[in-house]
């Protein structure tokens, strides 16, 4: 379970790996708004390659980085998103707030 | 329903047992050998109802969570979720998509809409002050066969 971040102009990528849930999305939302907060991302993308399992607490994970990024205008896309997430994300509605990309390359410079 | 095999395991509701919560019912529900997807199903549910008991009915204790499984000879598999909590005043209000008790903590309010859609069966008792009873059903019923 975790986050890795990669800033790069002006976008920033989250990594999120492990099973999210209540217990682990506390962490990752620190973790995130720590440096979502430092470097006001145009782009907040949240790559779900990684990521095993996931119930509703990652549906808020999402919702409250939506609201902290609207703050300066910015805006979330959710990546790679396993084929197990989908009806979960289908049924969050999060269809209508966020852009779902596929098959995105991050680089590996690190924040 | 005719029980083939059950399991009962309880655990204090510490946020580190949801994983532990959907895991032995995930490994209980695996010897009706569910698809991948079906599988997922069922530890979605099961995360959603035992981080309801963390979360909502033991808001500022810890409490003990039980959780029993059975399945029958036809395959479906029942999992009862119940705790010793605060209970709910208005179970069909909590029921509705979105809404939640819980607006500062990034609730997204799905919990029951997840475990209702991702099932095939969900019933909801609670009484004020007493606690709250989740039983779900899921049919695994045409892969019985080959494990006699």
């Amino acid at each position: 379970m975790g986050v890795r971040l990669i800033l790069k102009d002006g976008f920033l990528t989250a990594m999120l790996s492990g099973e999210i849930d209540h217990h682990s999305a506390r962490e990752l939302r620190e973790e995130i708004d720590e440096t979502a907060m430092r470097t006001k991302p145009q782009m907040l993308t949240m790559d779900f390659s990684n990521v095993q399992f996931m119930d509703s607490s990652g549906v808020g994970l999402i919702m409250g980085r939506y609201k902290l990024v609207q703050l300066w205008g910015g805006a979330v896309s959710i990546a790679n998103l396993p084929p197990k997430l989908e009806k979960l994300i289908s049924l969050s509605g999060l269809r209508e707030l966020c852009t779902i990309v596929k098959d995105v390359k991050s680089d590996e410079s690190e924040e | 329903m005719k029980v083939k095999n059950e399991m009962s395991v309880s655990f204090p509701s510490n946020s580190a047992n949801e994983s532990f919560g959907r895991a032995v019912v995930s490994a209980f529900a695996a010897q009706l050998d569910p698809t991948i997807d079906e599988l997922s199903d069922i530890k979605t549910a099961v995360s959603e109802a035992v981080t309801n008991c963390i979360v909502h009915a033991y808001r500022n204790a810890i409490g003990m969570i039980y959780i029993n499984a059975k399945y029958d000879e036809k395959g479906t598999l029942q999992i009862r979720i119940r705790d010793k909590g605060c209970g709910i005043e208005d179970v069909e209000q909590a029921m509705q998509p979105l809404y939640t008790t819980a607006e500062g903590e990034e609730r997204a309010g799905l919990g029951f809409a997840v475990m209702e859609s991702f099932m095939d069966k969900l019933r909801v008792t609670s009484k004020p002050g007493k606690g709250t009873t989740v039983t779900m059903q899921k049919n695994l019923a045409r892969r019985v066969m080959k494990n006699g």
